[in-house]
């Protein structure tokens, strides 16, 4: 576990004087700088912890080759079939997957001490917090979003209806992280808080697999489909925007 | 402008008096514009002339399913003001909105249901509002499970209180959501509730219904911020000196 804390105390580093005399706009900008150096050490920290333990990185990702399979198996093998279902069902799998993958947002980092140090540090936990659920969504949304096209040619979906599942699947994930770090964050250090954070996360879910599955939908008519996809860029904007001050928020209430 | 009174709300033993004060103010004309309104909307109104009577069950529905809405946003708000001022009582309100508002819910969804069985011919559709609903219940479900989750009063009040707030922002959006995805896959809905067009010895029991649901809320609502001000004063003073007149 050295290697954790070393890595957090790099976070945390003090930061070099900032001149006490200075104009306000200038300790403001320098402000900005050490919350941004500390959140990119953040997000690298996160990234490096997760290849050094790869299990975190595969399991979401069996998870949902997992689910997807379980379809073919209870409905039936024909394409024609699956074909049909396939947006629910990549959808499903992937809420499902994201959903189990929150679990090693916070789990390590508050067990540890490392989030209760983030806390202390005077930087900005909102810009922390960013950076975990930033590198939270490139551990494993992204990772379902370039693994949903095997999934999706499994289920029987035309190869030209592939890059817009991508996209779908990555934009969509965005909003899926940022929900679930206020999830976690909130059920923190409550024993077997499972069930209790997917019950608090996926009713909040709801209208990001509303517009993905539909965006898949149209990507496998081979129909335009911007509408939903720019939907689901809104929400991620919105959830970019409100998420992380809700979750910092969170953090130090599970804290106290 | 003084702001006295609302500086009082901070003293528990104050709220916990105003509350017993208040009650019957609130339980009285709720009992009188149920009972009214339930008398004008069963036998006083005429039945419809499509729907026969089986509309009536809206008299129910209808106030059913706004309180389930009215109490989230009175849960988020209580939550929101105890959350940014620090009030106590802001948390126990809020606290005791939730099983009230996850009973209006429930009634809302089984009324509809009944409802459907002989307009739609099946229990349940997958009609925007009733899917809305639905969500709503496991809303609330999930803010009374971190409750419960939460053995520390003052962390469970704060994080739900939090989660409160959270989900108000997403209900407007689910609800929206929820309405395009039904508008994408069906036709519109065969009725509508609280029809513009309705007979005026229709909606006066419907707006009796509904003056009186509400009333009907704030009554049982200062009941159970009782019972939340007690249990969470159940170590001070003054709650045996209260509690023995």
């Amino acid at each position: 576990m050295s290697a954790r804390v070393t890595s957090a105390a790099r976070v945390l580093a003090p930061e070099p004087a900032v001149g006490q005399g200075g104009a306000a706009a200038a300790s403001l900008g320098a402000d900005a700088a050490a919350a941004l150096r500390a959140a990119r050490l953040a997000l690298l920290r996160d990234l490096t912890l997760a290849f050094r333990q790869r299990s975190q990185l595969i399991q979401p990702l069996a998870f949902f080759a997992m689910v997807t399979l379980l379809f073919p198996l209870a409905i039936s093998p024909e394409l024609s079939r699956l074909r049909a279902v396939a947006p629910g069902v990549l959808w499903v799998a992937a809420l499902l997957a994201s959903l189990l993958a929150l679990e090693f947002l916070f789990r390590d980092d508050a067990h540890d001490g490392t989030l209760e140090q983030y806390a202390l540090s005077g930087q900005s936990l909102t810009w922390l917090m960013f950076a975990k659920t930033a590198a939270h969504w490139l551990l494993t949304g992204l990772p379902l979003a370039l693994m949903a096209p095997l999934a999706g040619l499994s289920l029987g979906v035309p190869v030209a209806a592939l890059p817009g599942i991508v996209a779908s699947v990555a934009v969509g994930s965005v909003t899926l992280s940022l929900i679930g770090s206020i999830g976690a964050a909130l059920t923190l250090g409550i024993k077997r808080s499972g069930t209790l954070l997917s019950l608090l996360t996926l009713p909040l879910s709801l209208p990001v697999l509303i517009f993905g599955a539909r965006a898949t939908e149209l990507a496998i008519n081979g129909a335009p489909l911007a509408a939903p996809l720019e939907l689901l860029a809104a929400l991620a904007v919105l959830g970019i925007t409100l998420a992380p001050l809700a979750a910092a928020a969170a953090v130090r209430i599970s804290l106290e | 402008m003084t702001w006295t009174w609302f500086h009082r709300l901070g003293s528990p033993p104050y709220v916990y008096a105003l509350a017993a004060r208040l009650t019957p103010w609130f339980a009285w004309p709720a009992a009188l514009l149920i009972t009214g309104g339930l008398a004008g909307g069963l036998v006083l109104a005429p039945p419809d002339y499509q729907q026969g009577d089986g509309f009536r069950i809206v008299y129910v529905h209808a106030p059913s399913a706004w309180m389930s809405l009215m109490v989230y946003m009175t849960m988020a708000i209580a939550a929101a003001v105890a959350l940014i001022w620090r009030i106590k009582v802001g948390h126990a309100v809020a606290a005791a909105c939730a099983p009230i508002g996850a009973s209006f819910t429930f009634v809302a969804l089984v009324t509809g249901a009944l409802y459907g069985a002989p307009m739609w011919g099946t229990y349940w559709e997958w009609d925007p509002r009733l899917t809305s609903e639905l969500i709503l219940l496991f809303l609330y479900l999930g803010y009374m499970g971190l409750r419960a989750g939460l053995e520390d009063t003052q962390r469970a009040d704060r994080a739900s209180a939090l989660l409160a707030v959270a989900g108000s922002v997403n209900v407007p959006i689910i609800h929206y959501s929820v309405t395009w995805w039904n508008s994408l896959h069906q036709a519109p809905t065969v009725m509508q509730f609280g029809k513009p067009k309705m007979a005026l010895a229709m909606l006066v029991p419907l707006l009796m219904m509904l003056a009186g649901f509400t009333l009907y809320f704030v009554a049982v609502l200062l009941v159970r911020l009782r019972g939340e001000v007690l249990s969470r004063e159940r170590a001070a003073s003054w709650i045996p000196e209260v509690l023995k007149t």
